[in-house]
């Protein structure tokens, strides 16, 4: 796997941060696919193997942007807490929507984990963030797939 | 608008609030970006939801490719250790 088209371009210290956790996120994600390839061979885990591989994406992602980050902090809770992942969340009753919100900043608070907690602002940015580290992962996700297919 | 809105705005500016809103603009790809270059806030942030949520379905997609591609492979096929190299490295 040519690990260069996966993490190019440091420029400055917050790119080498980016690269940094790029690199936890890689292998962190290659680290549980091995465990789950490992431990699915029987049919009865082969059902499940889909569903550990998606938990394991986001678990990367989490993991790689660590305690930093609301969202981050939001996903490890619920994945700790083996909770189904589900976007958009259910928001329980006690989660209501902020006062001032736009329809549209309700609908982004249930896509964002951690999102009912966050302040119009802090949505903004946390909801920037939460696309980079996706469209890390789904990068992420592509490159393995095609290395494994090659 | 809703009047708690203002309040809010007097602690951070709307010059703060833009400048977050443009960037999760410039976080759209090029496709999507081209539909909101004059739009509101408002659609700009519909865009981003639709966004995510196209997001999430590649996760969800990638995840079942690869499942289904794992079971083609086992432990001691080329790509495993190709694998087992970069978890080494």
């Amino acid at each position: 796997m040519e690990s260069k088209s996966y993490t190019t371009g440091s420029r400055d210290n917050a790119n080498r941060n980016l690269e940094g956790s790029k690199t936890l996120m890689a292998s962190h994600f290659l680290r549980a696919l091995f465990r789950i390839q490992q431990t699915s061979t029987t049919r009865s885990s082969f059902a499940g193997r889909r569903r550990r591989i998606r938990r394991a994406a986001y678990a990367s992602m989490a993991y790689s942007a660590g305690t930093r980050r609301a969202w981050s902090r939001a996903l490890l809770r619920k994945l700790r807490s083996r909770a189904r992942l589900r976007f958009p969340r259910r928001l329980s009753r006690a989660a209501r929507p902020q006062r001032g919100d736009t329809d549209q900043a309700q609908v982004l608070r249930k896509l964002v984990p951690g999102g009912p907690g966050m302040d119009y602002c802090k949505l903004l940015e946390e909801t920037a963030d939460y696309i980079r580290c996706l469209t890390t992962q789904v990068r992420l996700m592509q490159t393995v797939m095609d290395s494994i297919s090659s | 608008m809703p009047i708690e809105m203002s309040s809010r705005r007097s602690r951070i500016t709307d010059e703060e609030i833009n400048e977050l809103i443009s960037k999760l603009q410039s976080l759209l790809p090029e496709s999507r970006r081209r539909s909101t270059s004059r739009a509101s806030a408002s659609k700009l942030l519909k865009e981003t939801c639709s966004y995510i949520r196209s997001l999430h379905r590649e996760v969800d997609d990638l995840s079942d490719r690869l499942s289904d591609l794992m079971s083609t492979m086992d432990s001691n096929s080329p790509q495993a250790e190709i694998i087992r190299s970069i978890l080494r490295s």
